[in-house]
Parts: C-alpha cells; structure tokens; sequence
C-alpha cells in the first residue's frame, strides 16, 4: 500500500480516527507521518487532512501556486473546508486529485456502478476507450515503439470522430 | 392552498396499510440529482437558485406522478405548515428551513415527493407503507428516467451522479425502511443489533433522519455508501437486512412473552396508564408510550384498540399536529396539555390490556415482502 499523500513510498503508519459517526482511515509513510506530525496526535485532525483536502492544499501552497479555485464556479478548496459541500458538478474535476483519498474511505469503490442516463450510454464505453487508447499511445510514444504509436494513433482518431457524431 | 386540506388525514394515512406493516411502518428511497451548468444549490445565489427553481419545477408538475400535485415554493408556507411536513416525513428538516428558490412538489397520494434545492437540485423520493423497498425503487427508477429526458443531469461516467455532498456521489440514492423495534430494545438486543447492522455499511438513525433520537423505539436503517456499488445490489442487501430484523424483533416478542411476561405487561399497563389518563404529557414520552400501546395490540393485549388507531395517534400527538389542529400557537406547556387531553378523548373506549393467553397468536403481520 502506497502513501496516500506522497503517493510514492510504502504506508507504514496506518491510523483510523473516530469523529462522531464518521471513521476515516488514512495511511501513510514515515516520512510524511512525520510532516503531519501524527507522532503528537493532538496537533493533527483527519478531518483536517482529508475532508478538508488537505493533502492537495499543501502540495499547492508548497509549490507557491495560487490557491485551486474551481473555473465554472469559483468554488475554493477552503470554502468545502469550511461547507464539507462542493460548489458545483465541474468542481468533481477541479478537485478530485485531493478528493480520491476522501472517496476511497467513504464508499465501496471510487468508480460508479450503476444506473446510467440513457443520453450518457452509448458514448461512456466509447470515452473509456480513448482513455485506455491515449494511456497506451503516451507508453508506445516513451517506450520508442513508433510502429505501435501510429497505430494507436489512428484507432485513437477513429475513436475521437466517431465520439464526436453521436454528440448531439 | 392550506396543505392540511391537500394532504390525507392522520386516519387515513394510517390506514394505509403495507407488508409487514406491523414491524416496517414505511419504506423509502430517494435519489439526489443535479443540473450539469449550474451551481449546487448551497453554493448557487439566489438568482440562479432562483432559476434553476423554475426550470425543475414544471418538469417535476408534468409527471405523469403529479397529474393532481401540490406545488409550492418554501417561501410560501407558514412555519407549521412545513413543520407539519417534516412529522408526515415528506420534506427534511433542512428542506423546511429553506425560504425563495426552493420548492416542493408532492403527488397527490403522497408516494412521491421532490424537494428542489435541497441540498441538492432535485431530491427525489418514493415513500410507502410497510416493507415495499424494491417497490420503491422501481417507481423512483421511472420518475428518474423521465426527468433525464428533459433535465441535463450533472452526471460522469466515472463518477456517476455528482452531488453537492460526496457521501452520495455515484448513484446518488438512500434506501431506508422505518422499523418499529420494542421487542429488542425491552430485551436489551438494539445495541449489538445495531452494530451488527452498522458492519453491514448500514446507518441506522432516529425518527427524523440524521442526528435525531430513536423515539419511540423506532429506528431508521439506510445505505450509507452510494458509490461503486449499483441501485439494485443496495436495494436487495437493505431488503435482506430489514428481512433479518423483522425475524430478530418477531423473536425477542415471542422470547419476551414466554421467559419475562410480566416486565412486558408491566412496560404496557403503564403506557396505557399514563396515556389514557394523563392532563399533560410531552410529544417525546408520548412517542414512547405509543410504541408499548403499539406493542400491546400487536400481542392481541387491546381487543378494542384498532392498530391504526396507535399509528393515527404517533402522527397527531406531534407538536405541530396539535397546533394545528388547536388553529393556533401553542407553548410547549399548552401543547402538553393540549396533547393529554387528546389522549385521554381518543383511548376513552379503549379498555385495560387484557393479559394474553400463553403461545398467544399475535396479530403480526408476518407476510414478507413480495
């Protein structure tokens, strides 16, 4: 099991925090459980750290960029702190990096099995597809394999304009 | 219009009777649904909560559902009238605190309520008498079909439904079934029960919802995840979960009467007691005392207590029932009074509960869902 915040190193220090009816779990590498400061258990919250996305606020602010703000509808990382609710549809995208660790605990799984809108249907295996296709055109490209990469490149376009036709 | 006038009597809605009925008093399923280009309604202004209100509304009216529907803004019902709501379980209690912008729209024989811009655009809802979960579900799944066709849904194939809160991304829905619990927690089995269940991934709650208190010895059980598992798997392992309770109150009944009779009769004389006799009495020890009176005719102990009756009587001794039906205002002091003197009108012919004969047949409705 990776770090849920590095996502590098092996976990080695594994907490769980009981909140009320909430438990949230979170693991983490020595390296980082220090950072946190989990060896004084009185300085750090999970709630802090994960509902508060905590984890991409830091790598944010550690990396001197502007605080992450939703495009469609200006929705801050402090302000689902604070509201524990997110802005709007789009902010899923914006914020899903710090969002993941939170999903994971919360649910059975973090991808949607179930009930589809009629309008989404057809194009969803479709748009998996392309993921899956850009993922293995991106590994042909670093490995050199330049005879796979056309290839994919052209079941990739393929993809790309049938997606587009049945958008309405 | 005045939502008493739209809504069923306390009576009537008693008498709807479902499977099961005995122990399930009600089963619900709700699905939380958003618009794709506008803000969730906790983070929208009022402009375009305001608009995104008008654009749900006539599509929800239109249903084929809501052909005879009450639909109002919340800005436009008193404080009672939408407290009145929240005791029949048809809005939340965050819905009726809501003012301009948000709105509810109910069906006529009250199955399906959608509150717009609760928490969520759309919170749609399905409540049935007595166990009916799958029912619920395949009514909800049409209502929902129907409104994809008309409302552009925020909606990922990755992460299905996005909701304002990510404990109900994904399918967005809750499942629940109200259960009327007096046999486990007079033998003292609720606990672990409940934390059997709660291993599960089920919640279990109080009367009104989230946060509240079991009164009346009646418990919620939900769904508390909502992704990464589909409608149908959830539906069927809160079906089998309730069906397991159902045997395990059954049980703890049938345990109580054989090895601890006399604490049983004893807990339900005194409820009789003090409900029929009492000159001011609140709407939490009321709720605790119906649910032995509840018990007492479930066992056959009141010949002449029609079990609607009980169930009649946990809706209108709520405080804003009384209030209403006092057309006006009451302190808590004149509603305890108010409350008592109900009581004491409508258990007038009921008599003393009668001690029942050993192996007595209970009047439990023992029929499982279809």
């Amino acid at each position: 099991m990776l770090c849920c915040v590095c996502k590098q190193k092996e976990a080695t220090v594994h907490l769980t925090q009981i909140d009320g009816e909430k438990m949230q779990k979170v693991d983490l590498c020595e390296d980082c459980a220090k950072e946190k400061g989990v060896n004084d258990p009185s300085s750090f919250s999970l709630a802090d750290m994960l509902v508060g996305l905590g984890v991409s606020q830091e790598t944010e602010e550690s990396s001197g960029g502007a605080e992450l703000r939703c495009p469609q509808c200006g929705f801050t990382q402090a302000d689902f702190k604070k509201a524990g609710r997110l802005g709007c549809a789009q902010c899923y995208e914006t914020f899903y990096e710090g969002l993941e660790a939170l999903l994971k605990s919360m649910h059975k799984g973090t991808r949607h099995k179930g009930k589809t809108p009629v309008s989404q249907r057809g194009s969803q295996g479709l748009r998996e597809r392309i993921s899956g296709l850009q993922k293995k055109l991106d590994r042909a490209v670093a490995d050199e394999d330049f005879e796979q990469a056309a290839q994919l490149r052209d079941e990739l376009k393929a993809a790309r304009t049938k997606l587009t036709e049945m958008a309405p | 219009m005045n939502i008493c006038d739209f809504l069923m009597s306390p009576a009537e809605t008693a008498r709807r009777i479902g499977p099961a009925q005995g122990i399930v008093l009600s089963s619900r399923v709700r699905l939380a649904r958003n618009l794709r280009a506008t803000a969730f309604p906790g983070w929208a202004k009022k402009p375009e909560r305001i608009r995104a209100y008008e654009l749900i509304r006539p599509t929800v009216e239109a249903l084929p559902e809501m052909a005879a529907c009450y639909s109002e803004s919340m800005d436009n019902l008193p404080a009672l009238d939408k407290q009145i709501l929240v005791e029949r379980h048809l809005v939340s209690r965050e819905h009726a605190a809501k003012g301009a912008g948000s709105g509810l729209v109910l069906a006529k024989d009250e199955r399906l309520c959608v509150m717009i811009n609760e928490e969520d655009h759309l919170r749609i809802q399905v409540l049935l008498p007595g166990l009916q979960i799958r029912q619920a579900w395949s009514e909800i799944d049409g209502v929902d079909s129907r409104l994809e066709k008309k409302l552009d849904y925020a909606f990922s194939p990755k992460l299905g439904y996005l909701t304002a809160c990510p404990t109900n991304l994904g399918t967005g829905i809750r499942v629940s079934a109200m259960l009327h619990l007096p046999g486990l927690v007079l033998a003292e089995q609720i606990n672990p029960i409940i934390q059997a269940v709660n291993k599960l991934g089920l919640a279990v709650r109080g009367l009104y919802g989230e946060g509240t208190e079991a009164l009346g010895n009646v418990f919620q059980v939900s769904n508390q995840m909502t992704l990464g598992e589909a409608e149908a798997e959830i539906v069927e392992r809160l079906s089998k979960v309730v069906g397991q309770l159902i045997e395990h109150e059954e049980n703890a009944r049938q345990m109580l009467l054989e090895k601890k009779p006399k604490m049983v009769l004893n807990q339900i004389g005194r409820a009789y007691g003090i409900v029929a006799n009492a000159h001011s009495i609140s709407s939490k020890e009321t709720l605790n005392l119906l649910s032995f009176m509840k018990l007492g005719s479930d066992l056959g102990m009141f010949p002449d207590l029609d079990r609607c009756l009980a169930d009649e009587l946990f809706i209108v001794t709520q405080p804003a029932h009384i209030q209403k039906e006092a057309a006006g205002k009451l302190d808590a002091e004149q509603r305890d009074v108010a409350r008592a003197d109900l009581l004491r009108d409508r258990l007038r012919a009921i008599k003393r509960p009668t001690v029942p004969p050993p192996r007595s047949g209970s009047a439990l409705d023992k029929q499982a869902e279809a």
